[in-house]
């Protein structure tokens, strides 16, 4: 396992170094500039602009350089906001969007496996419509949807809550947008929850237990929910990769300084580093979740830790 | 944790363990409404063995998944079926839990993949012993990998910590019926327990659950196609056709004299029991009944030689035909029409 875990990790570089590239030169691809909005300059002042960047050296020479930086973790300064360095940049808007996925993402995987769990045990009753229905509502409704709905009855009507804003995280100002991010993923969590579930308890093994006198809740602990979590699991791999994009929409609306924001108008602006440094994060990210997700099948499933030996 | 004591409650030799009263299984389907097993009764007595055979769909796995209350969702149980006086159809999960895997126990017919394939053999056998004998887990541990070598699973205490996967099909269906022997049953079903098996195995299993019955005294419930394995192993017989018992007794004189017409097309098929092999060996021809649509008269009648007008009009009861034998055939009506 340990084994298995460190090949992983070996090829963990090698991709990443793939995607960094192949992000750096799609980037430059794109038409316009860093500057274009500040199109009244005067040339040579664009230019000596440019050169302190090193915008002016030919791709291949600013490839070199922006690796020789990245290795040490310096992704340069952003291009759009001036005085920060991409790095602080990350370090102020990643640890908002974290908190944000990974409460949503648990709030969802609570509310989504109790949910599929209890329809799938009692399937085809009212409690097994009912959690169904209310999971087809919840992917049927986008997050900018049920943002401004949620802000607008807990913050404007009720006024419960705040409407937005972070304020250094308090738990007032992080429930509205927690649940808006989760619920459009209860409903899918608790969709493949419900369909795993069925499918195990279909299986004869599970008939075999019931026969033994188990009982109904050590059958669904011990029998049952190891099998059934393995979609579960495929799913949760790449999705809590995506806790930093996922919550774009809802940071935007609730006006919080994650590091979606950064995202965008990194891009809109062609202002390279940022990108790069987001792109790299990001990769980071799916390459780990991946990792755990496939660790976690191996946890679950003895024929894959075999396999993974 | 509460649970029936072990050897000394046991039903005297003799006794009836299991009784089955006009047990009725249907199926509900898109199409309609399937008759899997119909008005079936008989005994189970402590110490017995019952062979219970009939061609495919004939409803002998539905019978017992019934009195183990393990129908799938679209099928009801009616009639009674009662273990020492209890009742089991109908009765609420506690009561099942109680009696399941400890006084009754089922070896199923997809024994192989009976296993959870999540969980250590050890685990899954112990676990049993936690649930019903309230043992401690490290004890119940030990007593697993006795288990094991009780049905001579070679390396038990290396067996007890794989998972079904690394174990052979032989070694699956011992452990299965390790399972469903660890806490000592007064009634052990075995569905088919050697159809998956290679013949060598066969053997083994058979001796397997013939030593099992000799020692613990448990009623044994044989479901099988092979009568040579009825012949070898039980008592008594149950010849089931379209969800009908339509022939019991013992077996020996079934299946020296058997009356039923179905009972002795099927001894004809078995090449292994008829005393003259040039005798044609083949199988019953014609369908199995509909279940759907079951015909008003006997049910064997459209592949039955000797069917009359009676046949399709009335359906035959089960009567009794000698001491401990019966058979539901219009034949025996007027008595002796039989000539073998
Ligand atoms: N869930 C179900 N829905 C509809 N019909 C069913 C269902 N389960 C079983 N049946 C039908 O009930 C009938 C009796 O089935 P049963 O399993 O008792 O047969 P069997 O005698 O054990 O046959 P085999 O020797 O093939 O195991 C079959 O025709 C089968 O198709
Ligand atoms: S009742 Fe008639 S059809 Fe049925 S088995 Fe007897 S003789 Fe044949
Ligand atoms: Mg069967």
């Amino acid at each position: 396992m340990l084994n298995y875990t460190l090949r992983r990790l070996g090829i963990a570089i090698p991709t990443l170094f793939i995607i960094v590239t192949a992000a750096f030169f799609l980037m430059r691809l794109a038409p316009g500039g860093p500057f274009d909005a500040e199109a009244d300059l005067e040339p040579e002042v664009l230019e000596n602009i440019r050169a302190s960047y090193d915008l002016d050296k030919p791709l291949l020479t600013q490839y070199r350089l922006f690796l020789q930086r990245a290795v040490r973790g310096d992704f340069g300064p952003s291009l759009v906001y001036k005085d920060y360095s991409v790095t602080e940049l990350i370090a102020i808007g990643l640890p908002v969007s974290i908190q944000l996925g990974l409460l949503a993402k648990l709030l969802a995987l609570v509310l989504g496996c109790t949910g599929g769990i209890v329809a799938a045990l009692r399937q085809n009753t009212t409690v097994d419509h009912a959690v169904m229905a209310m999971a087809m509502t919840g992917i049927a409704l986008p997050a900018f949807v049920t943002a401004p709905i949620l802000a607008l009855v807990f913050g404007l009507y009720l006024k419960l809550l705040p409407v937005a804003g972070w304020d250094d995280g308090a738990w007032r100002n992080l429930v509205l947008p927690v649940v808006a991010l989760a619920l459009p993923q209860v409903a899918v969590i608790a969709r493949l929850m419900r369909g795993g579930m069925l499918e195990v308890l279909r299986a004869s093994f599970v008939r075999t237990a019931r026969a033994r006198g188990l009982g109904e809740a050590r059958i669904v602990t011990r029998h049952v929910l190891p099998t059934a979590l393995i979609p579960l699991v495929g799913y949760l791999g790449p999705a809590l990769a995506g806790i930093m994009t996922g919550s774009l929409v809802i940071e935007l609306i609730f006006n919080l300084p994650g590091v979606g924001r950064y995202f965008v108008q990194g891009a809109l602006n062609r202002d390279y580093p940022l990108v790069m440094g987001i792109v790299i994060v990001y990769a980071t990210f799916i390459i780990l979740f991946n990792l755990l997700s496939d660790l976690a099948y191996a946890g679950l499933d003895p024929r894959v830790r075999k396999a993974y030996r | 944790m509460p649970s029936t004591p072990v050897t000394a409650d046991r039903a005297p030799a003799g006794t009836t363990v299991l009784e089955c009263r006009d047990l009725t299984v249907r199926f509900r389907t898109d199409r309609g409404e399937v008759a899997a097993v119909s008005d079936l009764s008989f005994d189970l007595r402590a110490g017995e063995c019952l062979g219970v055979v009939g061609e495919s769909g004939s409803g002998k796995s539905q019978t017992f998944l019934a009195a183990f209350g393990l129908l799938a969702g679209n099928g009801r149980a009616s009639g009674s079926i009662r273990y020492r006086g209890e009742e089991l159809l109908g009765a609420p999960p506690e009561t099942l839990d109680r009696l399941r895997g400890d006084r009754l126990a089922m070896v199923f017919q997809d024994a192989l993949s009976g296993l959870t394939p999540t969980m250590r053999i050890g685990d899954q056998l112990a676990e049993v012993l936690v649930r019903h004998r309230g043992l401690p887990r490290r004890e119940a541990q030990d007593r697993a990998v006795q288990a094991l070598a009780a049905v001579r699973v070679p390396d038990p205490g290396v067996r007890a910590r794989s998972y079904p996967f690394e174990l052979s099909g032989g070694q699956r269906q011992r452990v299965m019926i390790a399972l469903a022997m660890l806490c000592g049953p007064e009634v052990l079903v075995a569905d088919e327990p050697t159809t998956a098996l290679d013949v060598t195995v066969q053997a083994q299993v058979l001796r397997l659950l013939r030593g099992l019955r000799d020692e613990t005294g448990s009623a044994l419930v044989l479901i099988t196609h092979d009568l040579a394995v009825v012949a070898g192993l039980c008592d008594h017989v149950l010849v089931m056709y379209g969800g009908r018992a339509v022939e019991t007794g013992p077996v020996r004189e079934v299946l020296r004299a058997p009356r039923h017409p179905y009972t002795r097309a099927l001894l004809r098929s078995m090449p292994s029991l008829t005393a003259d092999p040039d005798v044609d060996l083949a199988v019953i021809p014609g369908q199995p009944p509909d279940l759907e649509n079951l015909p008003p008269g006997c049910a064997f009648a459209p592949r039955c030689g000797r069917a009359h007008d009676a046949c399709t009009a009335d359906r035959p009861a089960l009567r009794a035909t000698g001491p401990g034998r019966a058979s539901a055939c219009h034949l025996d009506d007027a008595g002796g029409h039989h000539g073998v």
